[in-house]
């Protein structure tokens, strides 16, 4: 792989008059012990936009996104540096709720991860445990999350069967339909796809299209004709820097940095 | 020779060590069996043992080894879930874990003989609790618990990293998501695990003649108050096992029909140790089915 001048870079600013931010980091750093993987991140992710973080494997999304709930405080040795912002606080800080702030800022897995649990569990598990008893409000949820989902109509009649019995595209459209059963503002995706069919990925990308609306989506794909089939914005990672974050259609069809370009028009990756 | 052919031959000499044990095995059961099962009947299972004559029992030794089992797995099955899944959950890994894992190692490795001698010394000797159930439930404890909780961990750790940030991602607290999540998931697991080791306590001789004692005074079946000496639930009275009843008869037994008692009581073991067996595996895999819901 080439080497690109990291000081390179065009990270576009969104005015906050005209854009709403749901999310925004500042000088993100993250560290896997003693090694750093994401060296000082700003972005800033829009309200009802969907975002996506493209780059080689190996560049940092992964560990990017999920600083960005904080899932990487159960990996023994991490260290994340530097300011995550939602509605004015910083979630990074101490004396955070982060079990709280994770039913604001859902997340979905590259591989499906269904409990092995019936259809309707899984759905109604957290928000159960959260204090939803109500057996109508339940069923509802469930309805209004599998239609969301797109799954509804192919499970209907089966919602008391095991959710491992499930499809992969299915499992991963439950996974979704778990995740937004939270009522979450934020949902974070990490390749949600890349273990499925196309006609699944076609679906799954569909599902998300449809979510837009009520949801601020922050999406890590390695597939370029993925992010420019969905995405309004795009952030180009590389080597944990992000080089740069524009409009998708300006990241694909006019990138104003080198390695990016390179990266889009498949020279490397 | 090509690979195909040393294929068939490695093919050939494993379903030949297999067809081995089989055979020993099958041979050791019906040999146990075709002996033991003719001296088997409803009064053998319920009369007590006589000393001198013959005609006499087992009712009391299997009272008193399912007692026995019964209160070594109350002691041990939330010890070893609680510390399996410290181990697999919560334990950082340092050399203190490491070190609690290489002495759960060792211990489950002691031979019985010694466990139970250790049991003699420190339960029925130091802590005075004589030959007991009690001082033979707490060695039992010893001798299974190091095998449970590696079950425990094992069956924990088996299931999926996704499935844990599955649970988390959704808010949940980290012991919210091991308690409805891990656990339910990693049940087949704990519990054949649990029926298997059971099955090793039931049977065991060694750790019990020392600490639960070797002989088996009448009990009053009519009263089942813990504290009156007689009572079949009284706890520090001693109190000899089906297999250690079957180890005596052997080594000192001196009534006419020592022999036929022996056989029979052992057929009744190996039928009680086989059930335990295919429990497990029943039990095991009808949970999982009823929670997986494949067929
Ligand atoms: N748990 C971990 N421990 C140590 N290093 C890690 C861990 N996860 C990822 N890394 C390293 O961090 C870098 C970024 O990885 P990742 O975020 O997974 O990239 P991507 O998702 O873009 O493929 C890689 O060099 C990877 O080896
Ligand atoms: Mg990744």
């Amino acid at each position: 792989m080439q080497n690109y001048a990291s000081e390179d870079r065009y990270i576009k600013e969104l005015d906050p008059k005209k854009h709403e931010i749901a999310l925004s980091t500042e000088d993100l750093h993250v560290f896997y012990g003693t090694s750093e993987a994401i060296h000082g991140v700003s972005l800033p992710f829009e309200r009802f936009k969907i975002t996506a973080l493209i780059g080689a494997s190996g560049s940092g999304k992964s560990t990017y996104l999920r600083s960005l709930n904080r899932m990487n405080d159960n990996i023994e040795g991490t260290r994340v540096d530097g300011k995550i912002m939602y509605r004015d606080i910083d979630i990074n800080g101490k004396g955070v709720n982060v079990y709280e702030m994770r039913k604001h800022i859902g997340m979905v897995f590259q591989r499906p991860n269904p409990f092995s649990k019936s259809i309707y569990d899984n759905i109604t598990f957290a928000p159960k445990r959260n204090g939803i008893k109500n057996k109508k409000v339940l069923d509802e949820l469930v309805e209004t999350t599998l239609k969301q989902a797109a799954l509804w109509d192919q499970v209907k009649d089966q919602l008391d069967q095991s959710a491992l019995a499930l499809s992969g595209g299915q499992q991963q459209r439950l996974c979704i339909a778990r995740a937004i059963a939270m009522k979450p503002d934020i949902l974070l995706l990490d390749e949600p796809a890349s273990a499925l069919d196309p006609i699944s990925t076609s679906t799954v990308e569909d599902t998300l299209l449809s979510l837009k609306d009520h949801y601020t989506i922050i999406i890590v794909t390695h597939n370029m004709q993925q992010a420019g089939r969905i995405s309004d914005y795009t952030a180009f990672f590389h080597l944990g820097n992000v080089l740069e974050y524009d409009i998708t259609s300006n990241v694909f069809q006019r990138p104003k940095i080198q390695a990016t370009e390179d990266y889009v028009s498949g020279r490397f990756g | 020779m090509d690979s195909k052919k040393w294929d068939k031959i490695a093919t050939g000499v494993l379903y030949f060590i297999a067809g081995v044990m089989i055979l020993i095995l099958a041979f050791l059961l019906i040999f146990i069996l075709w002996n033991g099962l003719p001296h088997v009947s409803w009064h053998f299972l319920t009369s007590p043992a006589k000393s001198f004559q013959s005609g006499g029992g087992i009712g009391i030794q299997l009272f008193n080894s399912f007692y026995l089992l019964i209160l070594s797995m109350l002691i041990s099955i939330p010890i070893s879930i609680g510390a399996g899944i410290y181990l697999s959950e919560y334990a950082k890994k340092n050399w203190l874990t490491n070190l609690v894992r290489t002495s759960i190692d060792i211990l489950s490795s002691l031979p019985s003989i010694v466990v139970g001698l250790f049991g003699f010394l420190v339960f029925s000797i130091s802590a005075g609790l004589g030959f007991s159930i009690l001082s033979g439930a707490l060695a039992l404890t010893v001798f299974n618990l190091p095998l449970l909780t590696r079950n425990v961990e094992e069956s924990l750790r088996s299931i999926s990293g996704s499935q844990r940030e599955a649970g988390l991602a959704l808010g949940l607290s980290k012991w919210e998501t091991v308690l409805k999540i891990i656990i339910p998931e990693a049940l087949p697991g704990i519990i054949t695990g649990m029926i298997l080791g059971a099955g090793r306590v039931f049977g065991e001789a060694a750790a019990l003649i020392y600490t639960a004692g070797q002989s088996a005074p009448p009990l009053d079946f009519t009263n089942w108050n813990p504290f009156y000496i007689a009572s079949p639930l009284n706890p520090l009275r001693p109190a000899e096992t089906l297999a250690v009843h079957i180890w005596k008869i052997n080594s000192e037994g001196i009534m006419p029909d020592a022999s036929q008692v022996s056989a029979g009581a052992s057929a009744v073991l190996i039928i009680a140790v086989l059930i335990f067996n295919f429990g497990a595996r029943y039990v095991g895999n009808h949970i999982y089915r009823k929670m997986t819901g494949t067929k």
